[in-house]
């Protein structure tokens, strides 16, 4: 009677302790695993015969699924080419969608090859991921309600701002403004739902992103166009992962010559955000911020 | 103008991605409260025990789950275990393990407070008609427990279903995902998507639980006597 009982205790106690063990001994198989990762990257992706791309899919004009389920946007036309000139056929490649408060996960856990989710360069984020050369830049912009314009920072003291979890815009304002009270969400689609429920009094996120928010969204309007610093977006990859680094670099230089990032503005981002905006103001052409 | 919102749900593969989305929420929910109510009962037959280890474990076991948030155990699961173990797991086979393994805990408890609740005559009187170990849980401590735990495993079952909405942090495209992914897409058109998709979500999420508290009543009446 009592045998039963201390067999399931052994046995349970077991799983607990495989599990313990199993978090903590295996730090020898992670190096040298880094090291092969780190010798033939490339080797490994055209062996897959796949490369993985993290994108978004809930973030037009850059990542989203259109209404057929394939995935659509600027980013995702750019690593359409990518695998193009990588593998040979644009089709050759593997679409994970992404959120943005993991993007650095899914690189370091070898979930993707590299993120084209329209990722910020940051010092922070340096630190965890390599950064190729930039194909886009941004700055931070303020979208409020027409009626009720933010048009500095100075008037947010004291208010609510929307920002999202994650993204360049709470860090901003969590260093240099802590006076502001953030309201802080997960989703897109939460935050500007915030702000068309008036739980804050403006929302901050990249500009390009407001921009065409605001062209669609009659009655608001895009008070603070440029913040803080011009940051750029590049493609990441897996901190030391040299290889794949270089090969990205190369075929930016390489578009450049044709303008490719261009044609991608024009196809994807021209239709969103119209023609007030100058595509300049936007695109990195070649890896090279003028 | 109101027609356009609702016109959303029938572009192109819309309803057919939904569908799938729910059967990913549906799926990883039911498979992980099957496999987490059986280890629950084991848990909570251990949780009785008179062993101080066997009940310091247990408890361990069940606070490390109740304190550490789920989505932080997604991540320990799909980003570093994985990483620390040099395999690959699918978020979906991840999301299975974490939520059974946090099914187990709670249900371990609730297991625990149904037979404990239990008079002590009970377990007398078993022990003095002579039942064995296994016959005594069999015949009189678990048909008792069950009525008493039914409450709080259909509870427990409703949140799992709902909890399962954090698995798009590892990837998985539940039905919750699937529907941001299809207002995103139209909210700059047509600004009621979100009123149309997150109704559907609603009466979708009402689909799966409701049967569950269906099932509940029905049981506790059949139990009744």
């Amino acid at each position: 009677m009592k045998n039963i009982k201390k067999i399931l205790a052994v046995f349970f106690s077991a799983i607990i302790l495989v599990g313990i063990v199993a978090g903590c001994g295996s730090k020898a198989t992670t190096d040298t695993k880094k090291e092969q990762a780190a010798k033939s990257s490339i080797e490994e992706i055209k062996q897959r015969g796949k490369i993985k791309i993290g994108v978004f899919s809930d973030k037009p004009p850059f990542g989203f699924v259109d209404a057929n389920g394939k995935n659509q946007g600027f980013d995702v036309f750019i690593a359409k080419r990518f695998a193009k000139d990588l593998l040979g056929d644009e089709s050759k490649v593997e679409f994970v969608l992404v959120e943005a408060a993991s993007r650095v996960e899914f690189l370091q856990a070898n979930k993707v090859d590299l993120i084209l989710a329209n990722f910020t360069v940051t010092d922070e984020r340096k630190q965890k991921v390599d950064f190729a050369n930039p194909y886009m830049k941004v700055a931070l912009g303020v979208v409020s309600p027409s009626g009720a314009p933010i048009t500095s920072v100075d008037q947010l003291k004291g208010k609510k701002l929307i920002v999202n979890k994650g993204t360049t815009a709470e860090t901003f304002f969590t260093k240099n403004y802590p006076d502001i009270e953030l309201l802080k969400y997960d989703q897109n689609t939460e935050a500007f739902e915030a702000l068309k429920d008036k739980r804050g009094v403006a929302l901050a996120h990249d500009n390009t992103l407001l921009f065409a928010w605001a062209r669609e969204n009659t009655g608001y309007t895009v008070g603070v166009a440029s913040l803080g610093s011009l940051d750029t977006i590049a493609p990441a990859v897996k901190k030391g992962d040299k290889e794949l680094l270089a090969w990205v670099n190369t075929e930016l230089e390489t578009l450049g010559k044709e303008n490719f990032i261009h044609k991608a503005y024009d196809a994807t981002l021209k239709p969103a955000y119209g023609e007030s905006i100058d595509p300049e103001t936007v695109v990195v052409e070649g890896g090279i911020v003028k | 103008m109101q027609n356009l919102g609702i016109n959303v749900l029938f572009e192109g593969t819309t309803l057919q991605r939904l569908f799938e989305g729910l059967m990913m929420t549906a799926g990883i929910a039911f498979i992980s409260i099957i496999i987490g109510s059986f280890l629950g009962i084991g848990m909570g037959l251990l949780r009785t025990s008179k062993s101080r280890i066997v009940q310091f474990i247990c408890r361990l076991y069940l606070e490390v789950f109740r304190i550490i948030p789920i989505l932080v155990w997604l991540f320990i699961v799909y980003f570093g275990v994985t990483n620390a173990l040099d395999i690959h797991l699918d978020g979906e086979v991840v999301a299975v393990i974490v939520f059974s393994l946090w099914g187990a805990a709670e249900m371990g408890d609730i297991v625990r407070g149904a037979l404990e609740s239990l008079p002590k005559h009970q377990v007398e009187s078993g022990k003095a008609i002579g039942l064995s170990f296994w016959g005594l849980y069999r015949y009189v401590l678990i048909p008792q427990a069950v009525r008493r735990m039914l409450p709080g495993a259909i509870n427990l079952s409703t949140r799992m279903v709902k909890t399962t909405s954090l698995v798009v942090m590892i990837g998985v495209i539940d039905v919750v995902k699937v529907g941001q992914q299809i207002i995103e897409r139209s909210i700059i058109k047509v600004p009621t998507a979100s009123f149309w998709v997150y109704g559907l979500i609603f009466i979708l999420y009402f689909i799966i639980c409701y049967p569950l508290s269906k099932l509940s009543k029905k049981l506790e009446a059949k139990w009744e006597n």
